[in-house]
């Protein structure tokens, strides 16, 4: 068992531009809106560099940001776990087309751009954050494989850790082919030591073959479907309702993660 | 730390498909750098191709997962008995226990790159073979490799560019040492494909010759193409004297540029600084250190200056090689190939110079091995770096 305080909380999503502004919808006890997803642009990061940073970076980071004034905690010393179902979409689509077209002329600053740890290198530009950073990917379970990988680092290395799970949406032709329909991001901020004012205590296992919690809102629960990041939900609907509870979370084929959250406020 | 077991591992790269191979070279300092003549590319490069990899065939259940990259990794795992060495590992604590971690850059988007030029003329579309989770997403050299190897534990991509499959080893540490998994497989797959080539080459960081790592003459990188993967577990108690150990691992981020690394190696140093922490280890304890050394100008000095800086008074007498003129650079796979590298270098005695350097770069602080050295060390630094500022340093040795 893997356990973790819960000390900040960020989420940009449709129609949920902030936790504390999304928190009520998702508990319940306000109507869910669903509007486009805006993308904030973040703080920090020097206009040259903001100027070469895509959707997705500006979602990551962003949400990132989130969570860490929410937790009130220090940026540059934190450990970071960065966890995408995919890269930018949109880079990846137009370097593509390049190097279908007659001259491959690839932008450097697309191609460097391209990589999947783009968010975690500009986090670490923006907040000057010199510790480790992983960029993970699990495909439809991006979110529990960097929640177990953030938990892993809290309870072995007893470190304060940072999560970041986002994901855009890829254009056409690609779409079809991976129909996310919007972009949606969550982040915590998670430490071994309870500290003044924890959100919650979480507890993490693996659990063989359960099936992940469903949403009852019919509009959440398409949202927890369509993109991996909102695999999320069933955890923040607990947080939002400050509820002890358990959850179990999508992971991989045969491989679910249950959440225990406790001493929740 | 506490040390982990590499109960096996294997490699495949350019210069040989499988230890036996990849020793030999090593042993002749042969570099597997040829010509790029792959796929439709009209660069003037250099390239480390794999030969053969286009004849593999997956598993008939697994076709979905038909690409490149996987079809390189299948290469791989079929070499020195590491399937039935993760089969074992899977008999004895059961797949649900036994975790994957690998990491990859680009994982299978050749086969996308090249399903954009057979899109449909009326409606855009890409044809209807193509399928996204089964080899463009990164995830799906891990689901391939799961599948293959019938594992059930937790299991993820790293994507951290150049240092994905040093990563890896850290992911697997925390995940033995939390108790969730009692064995891993460990490793890293990259191939060759048009976004590195033509993107590395906008940023004017590839070389028109071989790549000669740490050359005064230095000018670029030549790209590779490798698999690499290691089965760690805890360690028994006792262990022949030639087993391999994972003893330290140190990460850290640059906080300086997204493709330009930290110019006096800061966050270098610090991943090496923390590897030797963590295996309790001091820079004198270091026989043999494998640099990142990837041949570009900015590269080689800034870890130069890292390593200069780490052993510092004893910096005259560690010895250190870059392998990538014999490999190519293999990116998301280099972690892991270098890791495997050290694994032959402590169980054969043989500090490999590095190929193709010349006229070594006289700013250096340490000794750079352009010959081949054969004498009985007991530990070894692997250095991974890339873009983002993502470092990471493994420190492997002998039981004994």
């Amino acid at each position: 068992m893997l356990t973790a305080y819960l000390q900040g909380v960020g989420l940009i999503g449709p129609g949920l531009p902030d936790w504390r502004t999304g928190a009520p919808a998702i508990a319940g006890g306000e109507p869910y809106t669903p509007q486009p997803t805006v993308i904030p642009v973040p703080e920090g990061l020097p206009p040259a560099e903001r100027r070469r940073t895509g959707a997705t970076v500006k979602l990551a980071v962003s949400v990132a940001q989130q969570a860490v004034t929410d937790a009130g905690i220090d940026p540059e010393g934190l450990p970071a776990v960065f966890s995408s179902s995919g890269g930018d979409g949109l880079i990846c689509h137009e370097i593509c087309q390049t190097l279908a077209s007659a001259d491959r002329q690839v932008s450097p600053t697309r191609f460097h751009n391209s990589v999947h740890n783009a968010a975690a290198g500009y986090w670490s530009l923006a907040t000057g954050a010199t510790a480790a950073s992983t960029a993970l990917c699990a495909f439809d379970g991006s979110f529990a494989a960097g929640l177990l990988e953030a938990l892993a680092l809290v309870t072995v290395d007893r470190q304060p850790v940072l999560l970041s799970a986002y994901e855009t949406s890829y254009p056409e032709p690609l779409r079809a082919t991976r129909p996310l329909p919007d972009s949606f991001a969550v982040a915590l901020v998670l430490t071994p030591a309870a500290g003044p004012n924890p959100r919650a205590r979480l507890a993490v296992s693996l659990r063989d073959g359960a099936t992940a919690d469903r949403l009852s809102s019919p509009q959440l629960e398409a949202l927890r479907a369509a993109l991996p990041a909102a695999r999320s939900l069933p955890l923040l609907r607990l947080l939002a309702r400050r509820e002890a509870g358990e959850v179990v979370l999508d992971y991989l084929d045969g491989q679910r993660l249950a959440v225990e959250v406790r001493e929740c406020r | 730390m506490t040390p982990l077991h590499i109960r096996a591992f294997t490699a495949t790269s350019c210069i040989g498909r499988g230890l036996p191979a990849m020793l030999e070279s090593l042993r002749a300092q042969r570099s597997g750098l040829m010509p790029c003549n792959f796929e439709t590319v009209t660069l003037e490069t250099y390239v480390g191709e794999v030969p053969g990899v286009d004849d593999v065939r997956l598993p008939a259940e697994l076709r979905r997962f038909d690409c490149r990259n996987n079809r390189l990794a299948q290469f791989g795992l079929e070499e020195d008995g590491f399937i039935d060495a993760v089969s074992a590992s899977v008999s004895r604590w059961g797949g649900r226990r036994v975790g994957l971690f690998l990491g990859t850059s680009t994982s299978g988007i050749l086969d996308t790159e090249v399903a954009y030029r057979q899109r449909d003329p009326a409606t855009g579309a890409l044809p209807a073979s193509f399928d996204y989770a089964g080899t463009h997403n990164s995830y799906s050299l891990a689901a391939y490799v799961r599948a293959l190897l019938e594992l059930e534990g937790p299991s993820a991509v790293v994507s951290s560019a150049c240092s994905s499959s040093a990563k890896v080893f850290g992911s697997a540490r925390r995940m033995i040492a939390a108790g969730l998994i009692d064995a891993a497989v460990v490793g890293g797959v990259d191939s060759l494909c048009l976004t590195t080539l033509y993107g590395f080459h906008s940023l004017q960081l590839v070389s028109r010759n071989p790549c000669k790592p740490f050359d005064v003459a230095r000018d670029g990188i030549s790209i590779g193409e490798a698999a690499a993967f290691a089965l760690i577990e805890r360690p028994p108690d006792s262990l022949d004297r030639d087993a391999i150990l994972l003893l330290g691992i140190g990460e850290s981020s640059d906080a300086y540029h997204m493709s330009s690394p930290h110019p006096e190696g800061c966050g270098a140093r610090a991943a090496m600084l923390q590897a030797l922490a963590t295996a309790g280890l001091t820079p004198q304890d270091i026989d043999y250190v494998n640099l990142h050394g990837t041949g570009t100008p900015s590269n080689d000095s800034a870890e130069g200056k890292a390593v200069a800086a780490v052993f510092a008074d004893r910096a005259a007498a560690v010895a250190a090689s870059s392998t990538k003129g014999a490999t190519g650079h293999t990116l998301g796979a280099a972690g892991s190939v270098e890791a495997v590298i050290c694994a032959l270098s402590l169980r054969h005695g043989l500090l490999p110079g590095g190929a193709n350097t010349r006229q070594v770069d006289a700013s250096l602080g340490f000794e750079y091995l352009c010959a081949n050295r054969q004498r009985p060390i007991a530990r070894a630094l692997s250095n991974s770096f890339g873009f983002g500022g993502s470092n990471c340093a493994l420190v492997l040795g002998r039981a004994c």
